[in-house]
């Protein structure tokens, strides 16, 4: 009996199953997962570097260490992402390549610059917070090395957003200079941060095969006014203004209307003309150009290896 | 010089060795040649500064003046800081970072199997649980020294090339001064003298599966017992102190 | 795969001592000890785990979807391989 492919598949999805990598999958699909992942594991890594940028200048050593491990985990996040990647049918130089080329995005938010200690604080609480409500639905998304990679990494995130949030707190109650630092840091990555769910549902142009595929499984939309209920009540404890007149309750919807983010600028970063742009690729492309000679020594030793045991 | 400024000063210098090291290493962490090594050098460098907490924390213990460790790391200059020479010089490329790793992780796990046996119960309970880590440390830089010594020609200049910035630092971590002699009385501190030797046995032998040579009489530098470092403590230090400095009164 | 990143490997952790090793993920690197160590490094920060295998992804089988049918359906019907196919009459204890 002839197996119709696409048959099944539809079928698995009705059914929330998984499709795994050897799975028969059209081609749009797997295209489009390709695209998703890569720019979520290069949202990743090119994330390490703004909050990277104050690793040397944490002022406390416990607030290092936690720095350095959250930059660490990120980095893994980044690796899971690329495996997973990987398993539909794309190598990591590619990946690599069509990033350190600028061919390839990446989430625009790491775009802007971390200018203070509150900065690490904001990032933590704001961004990873943001980053979280999408990966926590990204878990139930239908392809299997896609969904375990999410499960994995919302295990290690959840401390991310704590940590910033701890940084926030001592900033807001500490001197006034301190709580000063920290409002400068909401009042610069508010709108940022609303614009990392993209853009709003009647402009999106992937969202209808996403919600279908259940790669995505919340409208942009949705996610940013759950985001922001529950970020108004976190503000509020720290003492902070968010920087938004408009910002108020709307008891019909049971949740707060907000200003939308200038989407212009939101364009414009996107095309490259962030304050950041040209620095992250530059120091991603430094990376990986002055790590080149340690990769041809590790593979030629590695290929020396390989033929004295053969040899033995 | 009393017990316990012996004590303190002894913590100090452990402390800042291992701090400024750390703080070195932490300038790879996503600038790694690949990511996986990024990942594994950033493990490598918390376990470093955890070791520099926990010693800073006892040395401010043993001052009991009020000082916390972020106040002995954060408020002191650079002329009060006794870390290795070698721990502040520069990563330069990934062989030279890799070099210096594998010089004082060699150290480290004599130094610390050593300590472990102190008659200061929070020393060696710090050496103790270091021991672990840095057994992890060393296999990860000798083998990288491996790699580099015998994988391309490119990799084998630039071992050589690390080796020779940094090893005319590495007999200063053998010398012992008045602190030194005050703590080994009281079997507390380490016979540094008696590293040496198994110290050098074991880097000749790496050095000569890579392939490096080591030239006769390099001037070996000195400084650090005293507080009097290279000019590159300046930097480290201006970088990492700024906002404690900044904003005296701030709690972060 | 293999490319300027290294060959790719699977990384197989044991939580426990007499757990049986349960696949966790992937890593690229360029050596078996290289591997054993980045293994260590990215799946287990979190004592995840007490024992590590890693294998190179090359030396994976693996089945096919094409094979589902044949390799899995003929075992749905041997419900005599059950202990629950079974009726014990009662009073002769746990069996």
């Amino acid at each position: 009996m002839e197996i119709n492919f696409e048959e099944l598949f539809e079928s698995k999805l009705a059914k929330n199953d998984f499709i795994e990598p050897k799975d028969w999958m059209p081609e749009n699909y797997r295209k489009h997962l390709i695209r998703q992942i890569s720019q979520h594991a290069h949202s990743e890594i090119v994330g390490m570097l703004p909050e990277g940028n104050w690793i040397t200048r944490a002022p406390s050593l416990r607030s290092k260490l936690v720095l350095l491990a959250k930059v660490q985990d990120e980095g893994g996040h980044g690796l899971y992402l690329y495996t997973a990647a990987e398993s539909l049918g794309i190598s990591r130089d590619e990946m690599l390549d069509a990033l350190l080329t600028g061919k390839a995005k990446y989430s625009s938010i790491f775009n802007y610059p971390t200018l203070s200690w509150a900065d690490v604080g904001a990032v933590g609480w704001l961004v990873d917070g943001a980053a979280i409500m999408n990966q926590v639905m990204l878990q139930r998304s239908s392809y299997g090395p896609y969904s375990r990679a999410m499960v994995r990494i919302c295990k290690e995130e959840s401390f991310h957003q704590r940590q910033g949030y701890e940084i926030m707190t001592h900033l807001a109650f500490g001197t006034a200079a301190q709580k000063d630092m920290a409002q400068d840091a909401l009042n610069r990555w508010w709108y940022p941060t609303l614009m990392m769910f993209g853009p709003p549902d009647v402009e999106s142009p992937n969202s209808e095969n996403a919600l279908k595929w259940r790669i995505k499984r919340e409208t942009n939309d949705q996610l940013r006014q759950r985001f922001v209920n529950q970020t108004v009540v976190q503000a509020e404890y720290l003492g902070l203004t968010i920087p938004d007149e408009k910002l108020k309750w709307n008891e019909s919807k049971k949740g707060y209307d907000y200003s939308d983010p200038d989407w212009i600028e939101f364009k414009s970063v996107i095309k490259g003309n962030g304050i950041c742009n040209k620095e992250r690729l530059m120091a991603r492309n430094k990376a990986h150009k002055e790590g080149e000679w340690v990769r041809a020594a590790a593979a030629a030793y590695g290929k020396k290896q390989q033929e004295s045991q053969v040899a033995a | 010089m009393n017990l316990n400024d012996a004590l303190f000063k002894y913590s100090i210098r452990l402390g800042d060795t291992s701090l400024i090291l750390a703080q070195r290493l932490s300038e790879w962490t996503g600038h790694g040649p690949f990511l996986e090594e990024d990942l594994a050098l950033t493990n490598i460098t918390l376990d470093i500064f955890g070791r520099a907490k926990s010693l800073l924390e006892y040395a401010a213990k043993i001052e009991d003046k009020g000082r916390t460790e972020d106040d002995l790391a954060f408020l002191r200059t650079d002329r009060e800081y006794f870390n290795a020479l070698i721990t502040e010089q520069p990563n330069g490329d990934y062989a030279k970072t890799i070099m210096r790793q594998a010089f004082i992780d060699c150290f480290d796990l004599l130094f610390y199997t050593a300590l472990a046996k102190s008659k200061d119960e929070t020393l060696a309970g710090i050496a103790t649980k270091s021991i672990k880590e840095i057994t992890y440390h060393k296999r990860h830089s000798f083998s990288w020294v491996m790699r580099f010594g015998n994988g391309t020609e490119e990799s084998h200049t630039r071992l050589q090339q690390g080796f020779d910035e940094v090893w005319a630092f590495t007999e200063e971590l053998f010398e012992m001064n008045e602190v030194d002699e005050v703590l080994l009385k009281e079997g507390i501190a380490v016979d540094l003298s008696a590293l040496k030797p198994l110290w050098l046995k074991e880097i000749t032998e790496l050095l000569d599966k890579a392939n490096v040579q080591i030239p006769e009489g390099v001037y070996m530098q000195k400084g650090s017992r005293k507080g009097i470092h290279s000019e590159h403590l300046g930097y480290i230090l201006a970088e990492m102190q700024s906002l404690p400095r900044m904003h005296p009164n701030a709690k972060w | 795969m293999s490319d300027s990143q290294g060959p790719l490997w699977e990384v197989f952790v044991q939580k426990k001592a007499g757990q049986p090793f349960v696949h966790c993920g992937n890593l690229h690197a360029f050596d078996k000890e290289m591997a054993l160590q980045n293994a260590r490094d990215l799946y287990t920060r979190r004592g995840e785990g007490m024992s590590l295998w890693v294998v190179p992804s090359s030396a994976i089988v693996a089945s096919s979807p094409e094979d589902m049918g044949s390799f899995f359906e003929p075992s749905n019907d041997k419900i005599f391989r059950h202990p629950t196919f079974y009726q014990i009459p009662d009073g002769v204890g746990h069996m």
